[in-house]
């Protein structure tokens, strides 16, 4: 086996900071080099350095990074531009930002074939539908002259694997190329990349923050935390034998720990949703004439018992967002009903609103949105409280209050007059929990609230929801897209396709049993990690 | 004395007011505070405020208007009689009003600027150049610039003395590039004592057409030029900030009716309209002349009419873009977070869009106002402008369209113009720019 890239005591800095700090590893030839760590660790930094295409305040302190023995940091620039697409190729996270959008998906592969390659006309097109035909894009005569808009995201980071291949690169960088793919799809790229790199023996820098996906392809792993590397290893020695603390924790936090739920007794039905369908019309022509409409939720039936917790699952465009806002009335439903507590709120005006208001609150997925920049916690906190008139009057003794709440969800009490953006995600998350419990209410909606954090602060955010549940007997609609994390913090789960409820039960029993065919292979798509406490089970 | 009060006067004075309210509601948040300080960190930004806050002093001063009484000689007059409405600014040059030269002189010159037929004790016809009525031998004006100087000196001194020691007592150490302040301070304080302490004995700007001294029209033109300016940007920011919000949040018929609305508008030339408001106006005020005491109440009216016409034309763009923004914010989880706690629509506007959108209003504001002078200058030229009885840049640029066909060519009233017209934008576009750099969230790294 031969080196391709040696990367040694590599140190990147902004003004002082030092964003990278003297990392070394190499990749070997054939093989998937996994660069593992949370946001703002550095991973993404170092492909860049890679590439050199780091932004100008950005410096290279120290270090060298070499491919196949030539230094790339002496090299002229024009030198370099051939090495980027002809030795090194880069994928990137969003399939939908990397593609130009008014030219033909078969002319961006094409560009890159005859810059680098300098073949003649039909050479290329040939060359492009082959490569369509490697990455397994169906139809590649005809897609080669469709944009990018005509196709999903997984077909488009399909094109991206193209392009990035076109030139027959020596060393392939993949920047988290499947964090914006739904799991379905996701598995299918990830086969694909294995099987291609398999079949032209590359060489693959594959950065992400799934530990699952590392399990999955990658033979070396590195974490790295805070722009170092902390450890480096074998997959297979890595995940039975970590050594440092941060990657045990990692692992950890990675790892689900199946618990087991006590069955109770069916408690009191907290909300029953019945038959809801929820269409959102589409309009077209000089008079908005609806003349079809999007069935986003169509016909889901499902009840949560007091104290519980339901899980709602699936793929993007499901509509399990949606039915979260339609038992809040947010948007408008066309039939159905939603019983809280034996009463239809459906049909219900604002003033009648108001009392339901109260009892069901919910939590967002994005942290940063959620927050409304320009006010402070206390104020954001206060805000539902006043509007629906809970808890104490006076204003001091609000301010006691919220403060015992941001102790609730482990927050220091002194953020009370503090912004949004002095805040990390995890915290800003906590914020949002604490927003809604202010109105101390009995159904939670929790809407992705974990997609957006690290794998360390998911857990600490799941952990808090469970303790919460347990001390107020809350009961939470929980809607996810990530499987791993159901087992944690469910009792029961459905799941959605395509605005249908395809299967519905126990965690456990859909878990380990699934019935239905969708739910087969969403559980069959998701990465696994290799059970480390399989072993100590068995023992 | 009696104490006038124009229409202008009392929407200037309320601006004031609102404005001082604002800042008290601004120091409250420490926030908001923060940003500010951040905007005069950077010296371009603090010597551009200070020339703008001397361009408002002068607008201010220019603002108090009043009657003085006219001494009767009769020992029992049964009615006090008024003179002309005067302000501040007109006592402080009253020497200047008073000494108006017959026609054109250049700046600090002795003699007219044109040669004029006189006949001579001995009968013959000669053509020269007169000596001006109102100006001293010309022969000390270096020593009386040295003596002017040195009194700016000391008046900048003695002020920018107390602000230290203020600021020393207080126990400031803030990082604001308070030396930038004080030099563009103390150019200015010395530049303006010098120029005025010379024009009580010579015409430092030069006259115009009928003697008029041009430093003072100049400075009388400011107020009109800030006014226009500010008043107009209050005016259509209202009708801007309510429409474009109330398009984005709402939807449905309400946006309709409102994008309807701008597009119409902004499809009508902005000359056009301006016009023809403009001259309805200037024939209303023909057919009813008792409307008026005096001239100046009559040019007051005009301006305000100015303005008003002004504001309705220029909302569009503003309130097309807050229009895009709500739409992008009204989308946010943290205004559907609120919908779920019941909050009410107004609520939801005023405390989670309106202080979302404040840096794109302070931006564009900032922006127009530098535009809307530039607008008075063209519309004035045009014709449709300012009254023409009324100190405005542009009139004195329209007057000067014929100054510059002359041989040789009078240039001082357009430079004067020019100048003071210029140093203002380039303070507003330059304040603008910092504010821009600084609220815009995008720039933040």
């Amino acid at each position: 086996m031969s080196t391709i890239l040696t990367v040694t005591d590599l140190s990147v800095s902004i003004d002082k900071e030092k964003l990278l700090n003297s990392i070394s590893f190499e990749i070997q030839k054939g093989e998937i080099f996994a660069l593992v760590g949370e946001s703002g660790s550095g991973k993404s930094l170092t492909s860049l350095a890679i590439m050199r295409l780091l932004p100008e305040v950005i410096s290279v302190q120290g270090g060298d990074i070499a491919l196949q023995g030539e230094s790339l940091f002496t090299l002229p620039e024009h030198k370099m531009q051939k090495i980027r697409g002809k030795k090194i190729a880069m994928i990137f996270q969003e399939p939908m930002s990397a593609l130009n959008p008014v030219i033909t998906i078969g002319e961006q592969v094409a560009e890159v074939i005859r810059i680098h390659l300098g073949l003649k006309k039909d050479a290329v097109k040939n060359k492009v539908i082959s490569l369509f035909e490697e990455v397994a894009l169906k139809n590649p005569q005809e897609r080669y002259g469709w944009y990018p808009h005509q196709l999903s995201g997984g077909q488009k980071q399909r094109v991206m694997i193209a392009i990035a291949l076109a030139c027959e690169p020596e060393l392939l960088i993949a920047d988290e190329p499947t964090t914006a793919l739904d799991v379905t799809i996701q598995a299918q790229v990830l086969k694909l990349l294995k099987k291609i790199q398999h079949e032209r023996k590359l060489s693959i820098l594959f950065i992400t923050h799934d530990m699952a996906i590392v399990a999955q392809m990658a033979d070396m792993v590195a974490v790295m935390r805070n722009g170092e590397i902390v450890e480096k290893a074998k997959c297979k020695t890595f995940f039975n034998h970590p050594k440092h603390p941060y990657t045990q924790s990692l692992l950890k936090d990675a790892m689900v720990k199946k618990e087991k739920r006590q069955r109770e007794k069916a408690g009191n039905t907290l909300l029953e949703v019945e038959n809801l369908k929820v269409y959102f019309p589409i309009k077209k022509g000089f008079f908005q004439r609806t003349v079809d409409y999007v069935k986003a939720v169509d016909g889901v039936t499902f009840s949560i018992d007091k104290g519980k917790t339901l899980a709602l699952v699936g793929e993007s465009g499901s509509g399990k967002s949606t039915i979260g806002q339609a038992i809040l009335s947010l948007v408008h439903t066309e039939e159905g009903t939603v019983k809280f507590e034996n009463k239809n709120l459906m049909g219900l005006k604002d003033k009648g609103l108001k009392d339901y208001r109260r009892k069901i609150q919910i939590v967002f997925q994005d942290p940063f949105s959620a927050l409304n920049p320009r006010m402070t916690i206390g104020d954001i906190i206060r805000e539902g409280m006043v509007s629906l008139e809970v808890g104490p009057k006076t204003r001091v003794l609000q301010d006691v209050y919220i403060k015992e709440l941001l102790l609730k969800v482990e927050l220091n009490a002194e953020y009370f007059s503090r912004y949004p953006h002095e805040f990390s995600g995890g915290q800003r998350q906590r914020i949002g929990i604490a927003r809604a419990l202010a109105v101390e209410p009995e159904l939670i909606i929790c809407d992705e609230p974990t997609s957006a954090l690290d794998v360390s602060v998911r857990m600490q955010v799941l952990k808090l929801l469970k303790n919460l549940q347990e001390e107020s007997g809350v009961s939470y609609l929980f809607i996810t897209h990530d499987l791993s994390i159901i087992s944690v913090i469910a009792d029961e789960v459905a799941v959605m396709k395509e605005g249908k409820i395809v299967e519905q039960g126990l965690v456990n029993d859909v878990m380990q049993n699934p019935q239905n065919a969708y739910t087969k292979k969403l559980l069959l798509s998701a990465p696994k990690l290799p059970n480390i406490n399989e072993k100590e089970s068995q023992l | 004395m009696k104490i006038v009060l124009l229409w202008t006067d009392m929407m200037v004075w309320l601006l004031v007011i609102s404005l001082l309210l604002w800042s008290w509601v601004i120091s409250r948040s420490p926030q908001v505070k923060k940003l500010w300080h951040t905007i005069f960190k950077s010296s371009i930004a603090m010597a551009s405020a200070i020339i703008l806050l001397f361009y408002l002093l002068f607008a201010l001063l220019d603002s108090v208007h009043f009657r003085l009484a006219i001494p009767t000689t009769e020992s029992k007059s049964e009615k006090l009689q008024y003179g002309e409405i005067t302000s501040l600014l007109d006592v402080m040059f009253s020497h200047n009003i008073k000494n108006t030269e017959r026609t054109y002189s250049a700046p600090f010159a002795t003699y007219e600027y044109a040669k004029s037929i006189v006949v001579d004790e001995h009968g013959v016809t000669k053509q020269e150049h007169l000596p001006l009525k109102h100006v001293g031998d010309g022969d000390d004006i270096v020593s009386k610039s040295i003596f002017a100087g040195f009194m700016g000196l000391v008046i900048a001194g003695t002020l920018i003395f107390m602000h230290t020691l203020w600021r020393k007592r207080r126990g400031f150490k803030s990082e604001l590039p308070w030396s930038t302040a004080y030099v563009t301070f103390g150019f200015l304080i010395i530049t303006f004592t010098w120029l005025y302490l010379l024009s009580y004995h010579y015409h430092v700007l030069g006259t115009d057409k009928v003697g008029g001294d041009v430093l003072y029209q100049s400075l009388k033109s400011i107020r009109t030029g800030v006014l226009i300016g500010i008043l107009t940007t209050l005016i259509m920011l209202p009708v801007a900030v309510i429409f474009g919000v109330s398009a984005g949040l709402f939807g449905g018929w309400v946006d309709d009716v409102i994008q309807y609305l701008y597009t119409t508008l902004s499809s009508i030339p902005g000359v056009l309209l301006i016009a023809a408001g403009v001259l309805s106006m200037q024939v209303m005020m023909d057919n009813n002349p008792t409307w008026f005491e005096t001239t100046l109440e009559r040019s007051d009216l005009r301006l305000l009419f100015l303005i008003l016409i002004l504001g309705v034309t220029s909302w569009t763009g503003l309130c097309r873009l807050l229009r895009a923004e709500t739409l992008k914010i009204s989308q946010m989880e943290f205004v559907t977070a609120a919908k779920a706690f019941g909050v009410g629509k107004l609520t939801i506007i005023r405390r989670h869009i309106v202080p979302n959108l404040m840096h794109i209003i302070l931006i564009s504001v900032v922006l127009d106002f530098s535009g809307l002078v530039l607008a008075e200058a063209v519309l004035s030229y045009v014709g449709v402008g300012v009254d023409p009885t009324m100190h405005s840049w542009g009139n004195m640029i329209n007057q000067a369209r014929l100054e510059m066909a002359r041989e040789p060519m009078v240039w001082w009233s357009l430079f004067s113009a020019f100048v003071f017209m210029f140093i203002l934008v380039l303070a507003a576009n330059l304040f603008s720019d910092r504010i821009q750099t600084v609220l815009d969230p995008r720039n933040k790294a």
